[in-house]
């Protein structure tokens, strides 16, 4: 879980997973999340060096592709990624789409 | 239409039935992904921000309704129920997975659709003037002889590995729909004195990170050379193409640097050495593939006026609107070509979903002949519509927002899928196009500003041709945030020119007021509502609209 850590750069794993490509986190447990806030946040060191080595590990399994640490910075007491980048990839797309973008665009 | 012959379907068949295995053998561990991307890549499959995304080609940007309703259906099944059309004239879906990709590929087969060579270093889809072969203005339909360069391009053994990727365009009107001056190779069919078909053969065009005009080589190919000539161009390209350097390597810098006089050299020496050869086409075998083109026979002229049109327009403001930009002349009377725009006030540039696909299937076999066609500047064109139906067909286009009245006008804006998709990207292009759609959405105000292109890439890539925009706009990644280039002047047509980056940058919050500074200058500075923006740019020059963004300097 998310603890504010003072003063330490915090980071996160993220990934792709591969069957199906969607943008997910290393958690906890070593398991892959698509929700940020349940990722596993280490800071430099031995923990991120043990999170970096789960994730290859995980590549080589062939559950995820292209795995990078990113760095977190806390916004409203939440953990976000710091990079715009990372952020719209924990996100999804920042604009609506499909039918329910046609539905906002009829609302609106 | 052209219809795949035995060669094609087999083909196509035998390359799903191999990206099936190599799916397979990926995902059971066989294959890393070092070793599986090159493969994914040939299969047109990449992988972006929140998914892989399937790019599939649409050839000349042409489709058929069963093609259409495929890919409503394939977006309903394996994506999110819409897709994206894009400056190549083809169609993206954002969220297909990995495991679903050769099934896809399956039923994009069965209707004559692949996505081969829509990525990597080989000849890509050749697109086309999207109102070929129906226009007034047109000498002849090119697509017949982009068919041609689509089957000699087409896994061609020389050329699967060229130095970078390789983008043909072909035009068959003086008025250059089809932006081929920025293509690797832009085909102008013409007519010489005598009637004969030919082409004016322009090379090294190209945007991106180094964005230049392509130079006119030949200034009449005849028809039966094209090929011979093309594979001379393709041979000098893929021996002295840089293949050192990436940023080097596409054949813009080689006429670049080597210069086009020595260009037009080299081709012609190898031109000398094999235009007799297999690559001269008869013409008896051009005039046998122009006949898949040809009109469809039921389309017969009717008189140029229409009393139900005439009346309709009369009682409906917004027909008339909608007349006046999205239909354009037909070559045979009493028709019109119409043009479905997929930029509705406020919405993604290019995106249709599923249901609006199926619609569109729909309408073009009861108002177009079973014809639709793809446009480079993301819209999609129903050609051959009496002038009779145009009132059915605007209201049933109207009731599913597909009827924007826009074309050509400022709201009417190119944008890349940006960071909201691309993972190339520095900064996001669609809610910078649906801010500047909304800012300029009232129909008096567009109209008043008159012709006006917007472009916008979220990167140097610059898929959305922001170089050849009037205001073309590009994104940047400054300290983490997203920060905006304006570029002016720029244009893809027949006069084609270099949009001038106009000073320092602008952020998110600020793009849109620049751009809508922009504007106002052009409209206090114009010689009156004919001289449409290109015009008044080019005849006062940056200073006015620097002077009215950054102050007198
Ligand atoms: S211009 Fe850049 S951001 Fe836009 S689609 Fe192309 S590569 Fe992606």
């Amino acid at each position: 879980m998310y603890k504010p850590a003072k003063g330490t750069a915090q980071k996160a794993v993220i990934a792709n997973r591969l069957d199906d490509g969607r943008t997910v986190f290393l958690d906890e447990a070593g398991n892959w999340t698509p929700d940020l806030a349940e990722a596993r946040f280490v800071v430099p060191g031995p923990e991120l060096d043990a999170a970096n080595a789960r994730a290859e590990a995980e590549l080589k399994a062939r559950i995820i592709v292209d795995p990078y640490p990113i760095d977190i910075v806390e916004v409203d007491g939440r953990p976000v990624p710091a990079r715009i980048r990372e952020r719209i990839r924990a996100e999804g797309p920042t604009v609506t789409y499909g039918e329910a973008e046609y539905e906002k665009l009829r609302a609106g | 239409m052209y219809r795949y012959d035995e060669f094609d379907r087999d083909f196509v068949a035998d390359r799903v039935a191999q990206f099936r295995g190599q799916v397979e053998r990926r995902i059971s561990g066989e294959l890393t992904e070092d070793q599986f991307k090159p493969l994914r890549l040939m299969n047109g499959v990449y992988l972006q921000m929140h998914a892989y995304m399937l790019r599939i080609a649409v050839p000349y940007g042409t489709l058929n309704p069963s093609q259409m309703r495929m890919l409503a259906f394939v977006g309903r099944k394996y994506d999110r129920g819409y897709g994206h059309f894009t400056t190549r004239q083809n169609l993206q879906f954002h969220w297909p997975a990995l495991k679903d990709v050769p099934e896809i590929l399956g039923h994009l087969a069965s209707v004559e659709m692949h996505s081969i060579q829509t990525s990597g270093n080989c000849i890509r889809n050749v697109t086309a003037d999207h109102f070929a072969g129906a226009a007034a203005d047109e000498v002849a339909d090119p697509r017949p002889h982009a068919e041609i360069l689509r089957q000699w391009s087409s896994l061609h053994p020389e050329f699967i590995f060229l130095p970078r990727k390789f983008k043909i365009a072909v035009t068959g009107a003086e008025r250059d729909r089809a932006a081929i001056q920025i293509h690797d190779i832009g085909l102008h069919l013409k007519r010489d004195a005598e009637g004969r078909l030919g082409f004016a053969v322009y090379v090294g065009g190209g945007l991106g990170r180094t964005p230049l005009i392509a130079h006119r080589i030949n200034d009449f190919l005849p028809e039966a050379d094209l090929l011979s000539y093309c594979e001379a161009i393709l041979r000098v390209y893929n021996q002295f193409g840089r293949r050192d350097n990436k940023f080097k390597a596409r054949i813009k810098i080689l006429v670049h640097e080597a210069g086009a006089d020595e260009i037009r050299r080299q081709v012609d020496e190898e031109w000398e050495r094999i235009r007799h050869s297999a690559l001269a086409l008869p013409v008896d075998e051009i005039r046998r593939i122009e006949a898949y083109f040809a009109l469809p026979a039921s389309l017969s002229p009717r008189p140029a006026r229409s009393v139900v049109l005439d009346r309709a327009v009369a009682a409906n403001p917004a027909l008339a609107d909608w007349l006046e930009r999205n239909t354009a002349r037909h070559r045979i009377s009493g028709h019109a070509m119409v043009t479905v725009s997929l930029k509705p006030i406020g919405g993604t540039p290019g995106d249709v979903t599923s249901d609006q696909m199926d619609l569109l299937a729909d309408l073009s076999e009861r108002y177009s002949h079973g014809e639709i066609r793809v446009s480079h500047e993301q819209n999609l064109i129903l050609p051959h519509v009496a002038l009779d139906d145009l009132p059915a067909l605007h209201e049933a286009l109207a009731a599913a927002s597909l009827a924007t009245p826009n074309a050509g006008l400022v709201t009417d804006i190119i944008a890349c899928p940006g960071l909201d998709y691309c993972s190339l990207a520095n900064a996001r292009s669609i809610p910078v196009a649906q801010r500047i759609s909304e800012r300029f959405g009232s129909q008096a105000r567009q109209k008043e500003i008159g012709d006006l292109k917007i472009k916008i890439s979220g990167c140097i890539n610059a898929c959305g041709h922001h170089h050849v925009g009037h205001i073309g706009i590009l994104g940047v990644e400054k300290k983490g945030e997203e920060f905006y280039q304006l570029t002016l002047g720029g244009s893809g047509d027949e006069h084609a020119s270099l949009g001038e980056i106009i000073g320092p940058g602008f952020s998110g919050a600020d793009v849109v007021d620049a751009v809508e500074t922009v504007v106002d200058t052009y409209l206090k500075v114009r010689s009156g509502p004919e001289e449409d923006f290109l015009a008044a740019y080019r005849r006062l020059g940056k200073e006015p609209f620097k002077e009215a963004l950054y102050g007198a300097a």
